[in-house]
């Protein structure tokens, strides 16, 4: 039990493993056909923070991104657009003007990502200047050094901090669960992001594996609808890495809708962070309305 | 010894001093409640001793003493229970010579009866042998197909209702070792013609740390006992040691009540009734399912 | 989580989780296409299918439609002679004589047949019975195989069943079997009995006989040696005329407490072997210390599982006072997003009640509950206007004096008390007649096990529910039933020690 910045007791329930893998089997059972596939199809579309996150980023890597966000697939303009692009901090300003009015959000990962082993004024630094940029989001990674090593403290310390610096953009913590190693880990971390400012929680970098594993996400839920329960404050979740199949994102949404209920399903609570996810949800709504199965070339990059 | 004849006794011209045989129940020796009491008999027909006959309302007085005194005694260690079981050997080693009298009393010659204690002796040490192996051989570890730690365990029934078998000391012996040795707590009911060295056996139980309550003995006839031992809805099991299917038959079907266990035994001769499957006749199979994972 | 000081003080957060609100899940029915049911169904004695020698038939209906299924013969005393000399006649002339080895391979190829045939069965079993797809899919019939598969691994070494003795089959076993889980119990009552060398007669209940029926005919396509395995159809009479066969050396049943006795009854003094397994009314015990979300999904599996028509459900919620508003609370979310109806739909968590009588039975209860004074809840799902349902049910407030909490129910209706202490909570759980099952939820090992070892019940789940496995022995104390069936217990159920015999 440690101390939170507020004085908060910061105390997470057990959480037993193989009780988690066998409920996340049993919502992995459920069979989302026709209609409430296609809805879910849509609604995965709307929830996608597009993202680019390479040392090889350019500036017209990020516009033909912003370009597809705006434009997911020439033959069915009435799709929904993605939530958000998500570049690195040096690129925002690309980004921003790309997708001024179009209601894509514009999101910066920062402090120190995807290590986060930089002293807390240069995140704190990263973080303003992005904003500064015109990011809407900022998606911080926690010091996984200081947490695991028992420093609690630290870490709650650093999320209000890097909150602090956000102003008015929204913050999701990255926790990278690859790196927590339990899932107590992963409930104590997403409890200590919500206590200490987390707009979203968010699992991973994209970078290391495991990621956006199935069990760490309805752990997460789990704590969110916790977090809801006993302050009233809807608190988002993204899952981000390895989630790259329509049919992963149908079966995140089934476990959405079954642990936080219906008002999560919304592009304002809940985000995918991929880069391929988006092309195979298109083959299937295509398949789904002409019944023929569809080729990625079909699609654009 | 009290069970010399009183006659021969007068003869040799001092008054013996006559024993009352009491019944053992709760690690005591009270009488019979209902203060009857039927005659032990020598062969040829002189009564030798006084023994309580005892009523349901005894029986009844027993199994609450048996059922108190089986958790502490299935909580002790096997290694505690196996040192008990020792000690009720040493000390009928030790009485042995009063044993032998007994049984000679009975009937049997000097070489029977010397051969009989001596085999009840050896009896309680192969079953305090057993009281911390039986688990091993016959427990499990289950391998089961999920990320679950499985294993099956054998814990005693509870309170066994004993109809002990004619075989006067060798019979009782057989019977209650391996049933105690387990864990579990009985309440025999000796009903055969030769009660002396089972009532004199609770004497040995009493001296050998044996909790109280954990054997209980009741003199008197099966008639009036067996009955309501067997229908009696605290009682788990029933072992009865007893030739005549009808015995079995009608016990059986009170035991239906409750759905207790029955073990039977028919045996006349008790030389070779002992095995490990006599106790583990004697215990339910518990399996334990937990996660393994972190 | 103890921590209330950010509460809001507004209204209450509620999560919205029904399905008919929102993005609800669209139908999602297992095709029966390739399923073949014939419109009658004969008695299977002696390698082949006959008609009852009175001609007599019954009706096997789908619960969830009250649509009839098929007919099926009804086998009187004169049917059941026959089977049981079929049996007799195998068991001296073949199956006793055969090499155990040969033996364990005709068990091994049933497993095999029932693995390629599975999908098949399970949706048999969902139309026969009730059960959602979900779980005769994933549960009944993968475990049926399961123990045919074990059990064939047995047929040449049972000389190691008993250490220091020698091994033999009984005879002829007279088997019968429950509609809760009907390939499952068969699989559980054939496959030990016949993988030890006995032959058997076995009869399924008389609203679930299709998926016996089908494993007769795979039995037969397996090429078994007629008689070894006979199934005849019918109702309580049938069975019983089974289990009070002279010539029966064995008698296995799975069924109610009740019935259980009069079997018990008719073999005193026969010197018969037997194994019962009975009723059930288990304590799941959920501490303060326990993993929540975890011990809710447990609750679930526990009463939910197969509309809780499961001998070993844990229809009894003993939880500790200081966790227990977060528990009920989050049991009823959860239980908000079960979906009750077609049996067929893979997205079907609770399916039919199996009976009208059933249903019946569960109704009375219900009413049985409010008048006691506990306090019902139950979940807003929808349920079919035709066949049998039954909501989730709580009863919240219930007393240890309630029929709710002393009786069995068999349904999907769970009596929720709370205790304060480990003791009380250990005295509780094991203040009834039953004895068969129970449940622990605690993070601490300690604590889980010394909770387990004491309460009197044949199978303990410790951070789990409704787990069952061919290896793992599985039966009750008290009036639970005698004797064990799964791993090497079960195996003993049907040997006897070479000296004995």
């Amino acid at each position: 039990m440690q101390l939170s910045p507020s004085g908060a007791r910061v105390e997470s329930p057990p959480i037993d493993a193989v009780g988690v893998e066998e409920r996340v089997a049993r919502l992995c059972s459920r069979s989302i056909k026709k209609d409430a596939k296609l809805q879910a199809l849509h609604l995965t579309l709307s929830m996608i923070d597009l993202t680019t996150l390479e040392g090889a980023d350019s500036e017209g890597k990020v516009r033909q991104l912003c370009a597809k966000a705006l434009q997911l697939h020439a033959a069915l303009p009435e799709l929904p657009h993605v939530a958000a692009v998500c570049v690195y901090p040096a690129l925002v300003g690309v980004a921003k003007r790309a997708l001024e009015g179009s209601g894509i959000n514009v999101a910066s990962v920062a402090t120190s990502f995807p290590a986060g082993q930089a002293p807390i004024e240069i995140k704190l630094l990263e973080v303003r200047k992005a904003v500064e940029a015109g990011a809407d989001e900022v998606d911080m990674v926690i010091s996984r050094g200081r947490f695991l090593a028992g420093d609690f403290a630290y870490t709650a310390d650093e999320i209000a901090s890097v909150k602090e610096a956000c102003g008015e953009a929204h913050l999701k913590v990255i926790l990278e669960t690859g790196e927590l190693g339990t899932l107590d880990a992963v409930r104590r971390a997403s409890d200590l992001a919500m206590r200490s400012g987390a707009d979203f929680i968010k699992t991973s970098t994209g970078k290391i594996k495991p990621a956006a594993t199935m069990p760490v996400v309805l752990v997460m839920l789990e704590a969110i609808r916790d977090h809801y329960l006993r302050t009233g404050e809807k608190i988002g979740m993204k899952p981000a890495g390895g989630i790259s199949t329509a049919k992963d994102a149908i079966r995140h949404l089934v476990m959405v809708r079954e642990t936080l209920g219906q008002d999560w399903l919304d592009p304002d609570l809940y985000r995918f962070g991929a880069s391929s996810l988006a092309n195979d949800v298109l083959r299937q709504i295509v398949k789904q309305r002409s019944g023929i199965y569809q080729s990625f070339d079909d699609f654009s990059l | 010894m009290s069970e010399q004849r009183p006659a021969a006794a007068a003869a040799a011209g001092r008054l013996p001093v006559l024993k009352t045989h009491k019944v053992y129940v709760g690690g005591k020796f009270p009488r019979s409640e209902s203060g009857r009491f039927d005659r032990a008999l020598a062969p040829d027909g002189t009564p030798i001793a006084n023994i309580c006959r005892c009523s349901r309302k005894d029986v009844r007085d027993a199994v609450t003493a048996a059922r108190a005194a089986q958790a502490g005694w299935a909580g002790r260690t096997a290694y505690n229970r196996g040192q008990i079981l020792y000690r009720i050997a040493e000390m009928l080693e030790g009485r042995s010579g009063q044993f032998e009298a007994l049984l000679t009393a009975g009937g049997a010659t000097s070489d029977e009866a010397a051969a009989e204690v001596q085999a009840a002796v050896d009896r309680l040490l192969h079953y305090a042998g057993w009281t911390d192996k039986f688990q091993q051989v016959f427990s499990s570890v289950n391998p089961v197909a999920t990320s679950h730690f499985n294993f099956s365990i054998l814990e005693a029934m509870g309170v066994i209702g004993v109809l002990a078998p004619a075989s006067p000391l060798l019979g009782l012996v057989s019977s209650i070792a391996p049933a105690i040795a387990g864990g579990n707590t009985t309440v025999a009911l000796v009903t055969g013609s030769q009660p002396l060295p089972a009532v004199t056996f609770g004497e040995v139980l009493n001296s050998s740390d044996v909790p109280g309550g954990v054997v209980n003995i009741l003199t008197g006839r099966r008639d009036e006992m067996l009955a309501p031992l067997a229908a009696h809805r605290d009682v788990d099991a029933l072992l009865l040691c007893s030739p005549d299917p009808d015995v079995a038959r009608s016990a059986e079907i009170e035991a239906v009540h409750n759905l207790k266990r029955v073990a039977v035994r028919p045996h006349e001769d008790w030389t070779d009734v002992q095995s490990p499957y006599e106790i583990t006749d004697l215990q339910e199979v518990k399996t334990t399912w937990h996660p393994i994972g972190s | 989580m103890t921590d209330s000081t950010e509460s809001t003080g507004h209204t209450a957060p509620k999560l919205r989780l029904g399905n008919d609100d929102g993005w609800a899940y669209a139908p999602a029915p297992e095709s029966t296409d390739h399923v073949e049911l014939r419109e009658r169904y004969g008695l299977f004695i002696d390698g082949e299918f006959t008609d009852a020698a009175d001609g007599r038939t019954f009706e096997t209906a789908n619960p969830a439609t009250e649509e009839k299924i098929a007919e099926v013969a009804l086998a009187s005393d004169a049917d059941v002679d026959r089977a049981v000399a079929a049996a007799r006649r195998a068991y001296d002339e073949v199956w006793s004589q055969l090499a155990p080895r040969e033996r364990g391979k005709y068990v091994y190829r049933i497993a095999r047949v029932l693995q390629e045939r599975s999908r098949e069965l399970a949706i048999t079993e969902s139309l026969d019975g009730g059960k959602p797809i979900r779980e005769s899919r994933d549960v009944d019939i993968p475990l049926a195989a399961a123990h045919f598969f074990y059990y064939a691994g047995w047929a040449d070494k049972l000389d190691y069943a008993f250490p220091g003795r020698g091994a033999r089959p009984l005879g002829v076993a007279g088997q019968v079997i429950p509609w809760n889980f009907p390939l499952l119990m068969a699989a559980w009552k054939i496959a030990p009995a016949i993988a030890a060398g006995n032959t058997v007669v076995l009869k399924p209940a008389e609203t679930t006989p299709l998926t016996a029926l089908k494993l007769a005919e795979i039995i037969r396509d397996a090429g078994l040696p007629p008689g070894v395995v006979n199934i005849v159809t019918g109702a309580g009479e049938t069975g019983a005329s089974v289990v009070q066969h002279q010539d029966v050396d064995k008698v296995a049943f799975t069924g109610s407490t009740e019935v259980g006795k009069l079997i018990r009854r008719a073999l005193a003094g026969s010197g018969k072997h037997y194994t019962l397994e009975l009723g059930g009314k288990a304590a799941n015990l959920v501490f303060e210390d326990a993993a929540v979300d975890q011990a809710v999904e447990g609750i679930v599996n526990g009463i939910f599982f197969n509309q809780g028509h499961v001998c070993c459900a844990g229809s009894r919620l003993l939880v500790q006072e200081s966790v227990a508003d977060e528990v009920i609370s989050k049991l009823k979310d959860r239980m908000e997003t079960l979906i009750v109806g077609d049996p067929l739909d893979k997205n079907t968590d609770i399916g039919a009640i199996n009976s009208r009588a059933q249903l019946d039975r569960i109704e009375e209860y219900l009413e049985i509950g409010e008048a006691e004074g506990a306090e019902p809840f139950q979940t807003s799902c929808p349920v079919p206007d035709r066949g049998y349902w039954c909501r989730p049910t709580l009863f919240l407030q219930a007393s240890q004096s309630h029929r709710v909490v002393q009786e069995e129910i068999f349904g999907p209706v769970l009596a929720v008390q709370t205790f304060r202490t480990v003791d009380e909570g250990i005295a509780m759980a094991n203040n009834t007649p039953y004895g068969l099952s129970g449940g622990v939820w605690s993070d601490k090992g300690a604590k889980a096990f010394r909770v387990t070892s004491r309460i009197r019940a044949g199978v303990l789940w410790a951070n789990t529910y409704n787990k069952f496995d061919p290896t793992a022995p599985f039966g009750g104390y008290k009036e639970s039933g005698i004797g064990r069936e799964g791993g090497l217990a079960g195996l003993h159920a049907y040997l006897q020690p070479e000296q004995a015999a």
